[in-house]
């Protein structure tokens, strides 16, 4: 379905300030792919994820969601298809409670109230929050927090998820819980991380990014086995991809 | 120790009392609200000499918190951070008015004393009766009850917002804070200009916060419309609650009930005292 569609064609973007964060950046993803956008920081991987949902125009190019090219007229329609989970969970969670913050998009869409209850609870059962409902976010753990936020976005029923680094502060269990919930989605993702080990697990094609321009392109695989471009991108393989740290300081038994 | 982030968690445990079920508890948050109003409209409506008159007024508070079961030292505790504030502006009342009003024995109380301690009263009468709101309410509901009472809904989503990211904000405060204390080596951290600095870091960050929620919403679709959960009905019971306590204030309003019962008790002294 080319509703799922997402690409970039020759996309630049500069801030008012002059910065150029972006230059001719193109690519297209496909339906039920799982893309990581990686990069040193200020790469211009943020700037990238806010075009995807029309919060900036772009300079110049296009970015185009299924059918309709990102612009001022369609973005109603873009904002439905296109979910987003911000990096910091407490820009996401406005409301007075869980269960408010999860209908929060539904009733802007128009979704009937009936109706909005069982796209919240169902929202909420796919992250594992149904019994935070009536809390408020401020109560919640930093990992409950994350995914709430995943489920406001989910309750859209959104065909692309987008998320802004969704394992940053997370502790070693809650970082698996998220890592699993990415996994079962069939939707398309598109993820931004520094943390490649995840990446490595739920994304099947990694685009680098540095200095505002696409450096590569290709499967997990591909990628992660290149250190020279990683290398030249301020980044390194996966932990899991490199020597065990444990094994390689151990020196040899002489034999005396 | 009383630090930014202790007032704040006090704060949220006045929140957390609202999640008690008690009869008071259940009532519609608009019948409380109305009350709690025509209580501060009907306390702040007294002259400024006036005294005895607005004492049984703490009837209301007092009655509200047996009945919905709260912690009444706790409450007290923080009506006594507030009052300070109060009695800072009444302090000066004594100054400028000096004309004599009243005698105990032969000792004269100037105006200025008593519009001072009428100040407190006042003051220590409704900010309880505002924490006993929140307390037997919930902030959230406070608020959604006065939407629905007509307040616009751009005020109400403003105290909304004020109450979820007072929290944020002041976890910032306090984190800049410490982070300073750290570094201060007991001396006096180089006066008040780091402070001057804090300030407006807080206010960037805050500033930029406000841009990433105002994304997050419109991420999810908002267009200008705020939707609130509405429940709760105004039924006999919320009418019964808001109607009893009209009569009981507008009673203690015009009837000095400290007066009536002083001058009960001299006449029955006078009435004794003439019986030969």
């Amino acid at each position: 379905m080319s509703h799922h569609i997402v690409a970039a064609d020759r996309l630049s973007f500069s801030y008012p300030d002059g910065t150029s964060a972006l230059r001719s950046v193109s690519f297209t993803i496909h339906h039920g792919e799982s893309v990581a956008v990686i990069g040193a920081n200020g790469a211009g991987k943020s700037t990238l994820l806010q075009q995807l949902n029309g919060y900036l125009i772009p300079t110049s190019g296009q970015v185009r969601i299924g059918d309709f090219p990102v612009t001022a007229k369609t973005l109603h329609d873009v904002r439905r298809t296109v979910g987003m989970v911000f990096q910091d969970p407490d820009d996401q969670l406005f409301m007075p409670t869980v269960f408010d913050d999860v209908a929060f998009g539904p009733l802007n869409l128009g979704v009937t109230p009936e109706d909005v209850e069982s796209r919240v609870s169902a929202a909420l059962q796919a992250v594992g929050a149904g019994h935070l409902a009536a809390k408020p976010p401020y109560r919640l753990s930093c990992g409950e927090k994350k995914r709430v936020a995943i489920a406001t976005v989910l309750a859209m029923d959104p065909a692309i998820l987008v998320m802004d680094e969704p394992t940053a502060g997370l502790d070693p269990f809650s970082r698996r819980e998220v890592i699993k919930l990415l996994k079962e989605f069939s939707h398309t993702r598109i993820i931004t991380s520094h943390d490649l080990d995840m990446v490595a697990e739920v994304c099947n094609r990694v685009i680098v990014m540095h200095a505002g321009e696409i450096w590569a392109d290709g499967t997990t695989e591909e990628i992660f086995a290149d250190a020279g471009l990683l290398a030249s991108c301020r980044l390194e393989p996966p932990l899991s991809m490199q020597n065990c740290v444990v094994c390689s300081r151990r020196r040899p038994v002489s034999a005396d | 120790m009383a630090t930014i982030e202790g007032s704040m968690l006090d704060f949220r445990q006045l929140d957390l009392l609202a999640a008690k079920d008690t009869a008071i508890h259940r009532l519609d948050a608009r019948a409380k609200v109305l009350v709690v109003l025509l209580f501060i409209i009907t306390v702040v409506s007294f002259g400024r000499y006036e005294l005895s008159a607005m004492v049984p007024f703490f009837v209301f508070p007092v009655v509200l918190v047996t009945l919905a079961d709260l912690p009444a030292g706790f409450i007290v505790r923080k009506v006594a951070l507030v009052i300070p504030f109060a009695a800072a502006i009444g302090i000066f009342n004594p100054l400028f008015d000096q004309e004599l009003r009243f005698f105990i024995g032969s000792f004269g109380i100037s105006g200025g004393w008593l519009s001072c301690v009428s100040i407190v009263i006042r003051a220590t009468l409704t900010v309880t009766a505002a924490f006993v709101l929140v307390a037997v309410t919930g902030f959230t509901a406070v608020c959604g009850a006065l939407g629905r009472l007509g307040m616009p809904q751009v005020l109400v989503v403003q105290l909304l917002f004020m109450q979820r990211y007072l929290f944020v904000l002041a976890d910032d405060a306090a984190n800049a804070s410490r982070a300073r204390e750290l570094r201060a080596f007991g001396s006096r951290g180089m006066g008040i200009g780091p402070f001057a600095a804090m300030t407006g870091h807080l206010l960037l960050k805050s500033w930029e916060r406000a841009e990433r929620i105002h994304m997050a919403m419109l991420a999810r679709g908002f267009q200008g419309e705020f939707h609130l959960q509405r429940t709760g009905t105004f039924g006999y019971r919320e009418l019964f609650f808001v109607g009893g306590w009209l009569v009981v204030f507008m009673i203690l309003r015009f009837i000095n009930i400290p007066l009536l019962i002083g001058d009960g008790v001299t006449h029955l002294f006078l009435a004794q005292a003439t019986i030969p």
